[in-house]
Order: C-alpha cells, then structure tokens, then sequence
C-alpha cells in the first residue's frame, strides 16, 4: 500500500477541496482571481463536482427505483402500498429535488458532449455552462409549481 | 527508471530522443469504448428520462396518479415496455460505469478497490435481470377478482 500522501485524493479531500476554494474566495488578501488558476473554483470545477454529486445520487435512487417498480410482480397491493410512500409531502419534496439534480446531470452532461464534439465547444465552456445553468431554471419552474400543486393541491 | 510490465512496450516519447514504456496497444480498448457509451447512452437517456418524468409526474395528476393500474394501463402498449427496457438498460449501465470511475478515483487500496467494483457489477447485474423479467413478464391480472377482471379487457378473455 503506498503511503497516504501518494494516494490519489479521497472523497475526504473532494469536500476539502471545496471549503478551501471558497475560504481562499473569502479571504480579502487574496487578488480576485487565483494567478494562473483557469480551473479551481471556477465554472469548470463546479460543474464537473456537480456532475458527479448528481450522478451518484441518480444512481442510487435508481437502484430503489427498480426495486420499487419491481412490486408489480407481487400484488397490486404491495405496489401501491409501497408506491404511496412516493405521494407524500416530504417524499414529493424529495422529487423536486430528483428533478433538479436529473435535469442538471443531463443539461450538464449534453454540454460535455458538445465540449468534446463540436469544434467551438471547448472555446465555449463558460457560455455553455450557464446556458445549462439558464435551462436548468427554466425546467425547475416548469414543474415546481406543477409538483406543488399536484401535492398539496386539493383533489 | 520506468519499470517494465508484462503489458508494456517501448515507443518513442515525443519530443524527445528518448523511448518511454507505454500499455501495450489492446484489440480492445474498454476505456475507449467507455468513454464513447456514456455519451452515446447520454444523448438518449436525456429524451427517455424526460419522456419519463413528463408522463408519470408532470401530465395528468402527476405523483399521486401512479398506481397499480396506472403502470398495467402503461404496459399495456408495447411502446411503454420497450421504452422502459432502453432506459432500464442505458441508465443502470451509464450510473454503473459513471460509478466505476469514482471507485477508480477515491478508492486507492486495491483490496477495497476490487470489493466495490465488484458490488456495483452485481448490483447492475442483478437489477438488470430483475427488472428486464418485471417488464417482459408483466400481468396485469395478478391478483384480479372476478368482477375486478371483468373490467380489464385482457383479463376477461381468460
Ligand atoms: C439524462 C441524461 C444523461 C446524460 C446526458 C448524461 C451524460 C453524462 C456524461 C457525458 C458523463 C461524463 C462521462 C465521462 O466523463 O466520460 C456522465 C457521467 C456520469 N453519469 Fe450521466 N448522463 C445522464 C444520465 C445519468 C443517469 C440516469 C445516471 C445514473 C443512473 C448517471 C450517472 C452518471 C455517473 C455516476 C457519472 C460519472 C460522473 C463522473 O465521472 O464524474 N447519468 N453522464
């Protein structure tokens, strides 16, 4: 086993990684931008952080989400039992939250692509990343509301 | 002094006079072909997810509208069963080797290493068989009554 300091860096030192940038960000010493730092605690950070937190997540819950959906093959009584778990105030928060983390995993991942398709794509990064970050409101505003009607609403 | 494998070979190091050990070049580049599926999968997964979500949680009632009947009423046309096996198979196997690369990232003790890789290939397994037989074998008279299959065409042809 190699000694701590070789390994490559730990889910530990990821979350590190980003209180560091942000206390550095504060620290009114510092110059506004870090010299020569293209990437550290800008939008190319952040969106490949985001990414994977989101990516993880996703595939989590679609473990569950197989699982779940899987009750059909026992009783409609198991499925809906189970299902009802999903209908209420807390759990159709917790879809909101799904939503958001799914849209910004695939708005984020077609921006990847373009990156590494289309000619311009890396030239356009940061312009990319917000256009995500624009899309990604949009989206949310279409469902939330609908979402909070559909669970709090009346029948 | 770089160090030979079994799997190496000497190439040229660019710009230099210098040869460097490199993999030796594979028929087969796994990392290569990764990396080509996630976004071939990602492309499709993006139109399969939001059909998904729009049809189950946006349209009609949403959430509190998913049911029993809701998903036999689905599974009911072949277009919902495929569509569910494609993003079935594309996501579990996109998340499976997204997740792949992370182990290979934190997980630096090759022991611990191996452990969970080999837990996401079995679960990946598992689930894609449990859910390609939920879809394949659906019936959506289990556990119909008389007059409850009545109401059901398929079941009351039985
Ligand atoms: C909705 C459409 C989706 C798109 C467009 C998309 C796109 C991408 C792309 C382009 C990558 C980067 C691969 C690389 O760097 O080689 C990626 C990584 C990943 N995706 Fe997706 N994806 C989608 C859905 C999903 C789903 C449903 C899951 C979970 C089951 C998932 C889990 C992951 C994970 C865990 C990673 C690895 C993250 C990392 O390496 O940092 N993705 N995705």
């Amino acid at each position: 086993m190699p000694p701590r300091a070789d390994r490559a860096p730990s889910a530990v030192s990821l979350i590190w990684g980003i209180v560091a940038t942000q206390s550095t960000a504060a620290a009114p010493a510092q110059p506004k931008r870090m010299g020569g730092t293209l990437y550290r605690g800008r939008e190319g950070m952040w969106s490949w952080v985001l990414h994977r937190i989101t990516g993880v997540a996703i595939f989590f819950f679609l473990l569950v989400h197989v699982l779940d959906t899987a009750l059909v093959k026992v009783s409609p009584e198991a499925y809906d039992a189970v299902i009802g778990a999903y209908k209420t105030p807390i759990m159709g928060l917790g879809e909101i939250a799904l939503v958001a983390a799914i849209g910004f995993h695939a708005l984020n991942g077609l921006r990847i692509i373009l990156i590494d398709f289309w000619a311009k794509g890396a030239k356009y990064q940061k312009p990319l990343f917000w256009t995500v970050i624009v899309l990604w409101i949009v989206l949310l505003a279409g469902f939330v509301p609908r979402q909070l009607m559909h669970i709090f609403g009346g029948a | 002094m770089a160090q030979q494998s079994i799997g190496s070979v000497l190439v040229p190091a660019p710009g230099t006079k210098y040869e460097r050990y490199a993999r030796r070049p594979r028929r087969f580049n796994l990392e290569k072909w990764a990396w080509i599926y996630m976004r071939a999968s990602g492309v499709l997964l993006a139109v399969l997810i939001f059909g998904h979500l729009f049809v189950n949680l946006v349209s009609g009632e949403g959430v509190k509208q998913i049911d029993f009947a809701f998903v036999a009423g689905k599974w009911a046309d072949p277009f919902w069963i495929v569509w569910d096996v494609l993003l079935l198979w594309l996501a579990l196997i996109h998340g499976a080797n997204g997740m792949r690369t992370l182990v290979n990232d934190y997980a630096t003790r090759p022991a611990l290493r191996r452990v969970l890789l080999g837990l996401i290939a079995l679960a990946t397994v598992a689930l894609l068989v449990l859910g390609t037989l939920v879809l394949t074998t659906f019936d959506p008279c289990l556990g119909a009554t008389a007059e409850t299959a009545a109401a059901i065409p398929q079941c009351a042809i039985k």
